[in-house]
């Protein structure tokens, strides 16, 4: 195993990923030789603006999307913004926007500034979830007002892989002349998606958590929904966002789409088993240890596992220790003083809540990994437990 | 990531005096499951009130263990009057210091030590008594009042990161800065809410404006040979016309901008734009 401990074993994919190695070749060539601007009308700048188009092309085809309906952006928060403000201007008569409690910080945020910083102009109704994390469809419909102007329910979350179900949401939405927006950063690459068969509106996507770089984000804009841009200035994409384009960024992305495409199968069935390895590994090994989030209405790569009675902090800085890579949902990471919005929405008792640890797996992981962090685990719990004021056990 | 000193590190990684001392004469237990951390300290004293062992278990992040650990090495061989003075900035002193959000950590063990010492001398803690103010976390008025003393908090997010007080829902924050005010009286340093600018009709603009052209800005032009007249105020965008002197001059864009519009700004109202007439 020493050969392993060496080396970072990275399970916190849902956080950031690796540039594929691929990325990194396609965009070489607009880091150095060809720097030109995609806007020139000289052929140097041309030629970059044909690989903008490229990439335009390799992102519509992994989301099933038109490349006309797809503007680049700077991040997954970026697009998240630009598609509820837009939503909201094209509708100003109406002052309701419909979302849930487990939504990543980007849309939560300006949800509730949507409420605080306006004065109370704009309603916000965020949807309960039950113990595994998942929505009530009776209470979205109820939800549902003639005042509703979007929806924003993200396609699967951050922290537990929950996969929601926004293709019958956004029907329903679309049925009542409502906007649909879905956070879809966690999904795209992970699960197939296939949106010209869809009533969504509004798609965003982020490059780094596809094994693209940081910096690169996709608002997928349906053909005919009407749109105000949020970033002013020149003409580039088509006037939907101002700026000079992050070429080879862009390229990158492109060709990370092509690259999840291919890995698609491997992704759901290797990154499958080896999650599943590790989730029942853990789950066996340590007693009073639990899953957060549903058991199968999941993404193929997470799992979100509490260890009861110790603090997530002081189980990462162990693992650190060990090179081993993840997240926590506990106070002390998250922060604020409070433990994650997400276990707390699901009603995780404080016990558990505390000690979560997200592990995310992605292509890269290796059974070998798998095997370590199941071996380095139990001992780290058991250290901490010893050490725990709650812990009655031996 | 957090920044940890070495000892901190050190202190996490191979705590000392872990457990629970047998027959203690002195218990401290703080915290809760809910406030993510929680302390049981437990002190042997002897007949001489020197405190001969002490113990500790704790739940919590990494600062947290670093703080308990730290402190039982502190306190073994110290007499309980000794150890009554130890303080929060002891603690995180002999850690070599922790960041600022996790100073409450080193409360935590001050507080521990402080119950394990009043439950040695049988007394009842005062702080019990205060009238909770952050109902997130359980801190009372008495709690915030002695952090702002001990150390020297000027503002609430510093007390937040002392005591958590204001930490979860934030319902409290307005109470905290009245405590604030309060216990430093004049000291403070929260920034006075800024005076939101007066609302102006368009017409007491105008001619607030034009009070300024005439005092401020004229007789400076004029000693030049040159004048401003006052075009249009639409809203925010104020439209003048140069004369004299000013009209012909290069650097009309210069004066308007710099002189007039920051006169204007300085003296009216400071989100005004001086645009010359074309």
């Amino acid at each position: 195993m020493s050969s392993v401990n060496e080396k970072i074993v990275y399970m916190d994919n849902n956080a950031t990923t690796m540039v594929a190695p691929e990325v990194v070749d396609a965009m070489m060539p607009y880091l150095t030789d060809l720097y030109g601007n995609p806007s020139s009308m000289h052929t140097f700048g041309g030629q970059v603006g044909q690989a903008v188009s490229g990439a335009r092309e390799k992102v519509a085809h992994i989301l099933g999307a038109d490349p006309e309906e797809i503007t680049f952006t700077s991040c997954g928060t970026e697009s998240d913004s630009t598609a509820i403000l837009s939503a909201l201007r094209t509708l100003p008569e109406k002052r309701h926007v419909v979302t849930t409690r487990i939504e990543h910080p980007a849309v939560k945020s300006l949800c509730d500034n949507l409420e605080t910083l306006t004065g109370h102009k704009y309603k916000v109704t965020r949807l309960k979830v039950d113990a595994e994390g998942m929505i009530d469809m009776g209470e979205y419909e109820a939800a549902l007002t003639d005042d509703t102007a979007v929806v924003s329910v993200m396609w699967a979350n951050n922290e537990t892989g929950n996969i929601y179900p926004v293709e019958k949401m956004a029907s329903m939405a679309k049925e009542r002349g409502i906007l649909f927006h879905t956070d879809a950063v966690q999904a795209v690459g992970k699960i197939p998606i296939d949106l010209q068969k869809l009533d969504i509106d509004f798609l965003s996507l982020s490059g780094h958590k596809l094994h693209a770089p940081k910096g690169v984000g996709v608002l997928y804009i349906k053909r005919g929904t009407l749109f105000v841009p949020f970033l002013t200035g020149g003409h580039q994409e088509n006037g939907r966002r101002g700026g000079t384009e992050n070429v080879a960024s862009i390229v990158g992305l492109g060709r990370a789409c092509d690259l999840a495409a291919e890995n698609m199968e491997n992704e759901n069935s290797r990154v499958r088993q080896l999650r599943d390895k590790l989730e029942e590994g853990l789950l066996a090994a340590v007693p009073n240890s639990r899953l957060n989030g549903h058991k199968t209405l999941r993404l193929p790569n997470t799992a979100n596992i509490s260890f009861e009675f110790v603090e997530g902090e002081a189980i990462l800085l162990h693992m650190n220790q060990h090179n081993i890579c993840a997240s926590s949902g506990s106070a002390c990471t998250s922060g604020s003083l409070e433990p994650s919005h997400v276990l707390r929405a699901m009603g995780v008792p404080f016990t558990a809540a505390h000690g979560s640890i997200r592990f995310s797996l992605s292509v890269y992981n290796s059974e070998e990994e798998v095997d370590y962090i199941i071996e380095k685990m139990p001992p780290i719990i058991e250290l901490l437990r010893k050490m725990s004021p709650f812990w009655k056990g031996k | 990531m957090w920044e940890y000193t070495d000892k901190v590190q050190q202190h996490f990684l191979d705590p000392q005096n872990v457990g629970e001392v047998e027959n203690p004469s002195g218990t401290g237990d703080v915290g809760s499951l809910a406030c993510g951390d929680a302390l049981k300290l437990t002190l042997k004293v002897d007949e001489n009130d020197i405190i001969t062992d002490a113990k500790f278990k704790t739940f919590g992040c990494a600062s947290a263990i670093a703080s308990s650990s730290v402190l039982t090495e502190m306190v073994i061989g110290m007499s309980i009057d000794e150890a009554a003075k130890i303080t929060n900035e002891d603690i995180a002193e002999a850690l070599g210091g922790l960041p600022k959000e996790k100073m409450h950590c080193s409360v935590m063990g001050r507080e521990a030590l402080e119950a394990a010492i009043a439950d040695y001398r049988g007394l009842i803690l005062p702080m019990a008594e205060g009238e909770v103010v952050c109902e997130c976390f359980g801190v009372t008025d008495l709690d915030i009042i002695r952090a702002i003393n001990e150390s020297n908090l000027r503002s609430v997010e510093e007390i937040t990161n002392f005591t958590k007080a204001g930490g979860g829902c934030g319902k409290c924050e307005d109470r905290l800065r009245e405590i604030l005010r309060e216990t430093v009286g004049g000291k403070s340093e929260v920034p006075p809410s800024v005076a939101k600018p007066k609302r102006m009709t368009a017409l007491q603009k105008i001619k607030k404006i034009e009070g300024v052209l005439e005092k401020e800005v004229r007789p400076g032009l004029r000693k030049d040979g040159g004048d401003i007249e006052l075009i249009d105020v639409d809203g925010d965008f104020v439209t003048v016309s140069l004369r004299g002197a000013c009209k012909s001059c290069k650097k009309s864009q210069t004066t308007i901008k710099e002189y007039v519009e920051k006169k204007l700004r300085e003296l009216v109202l400071d989100s005004l734009i001086v645009e010359e007439e074309n």
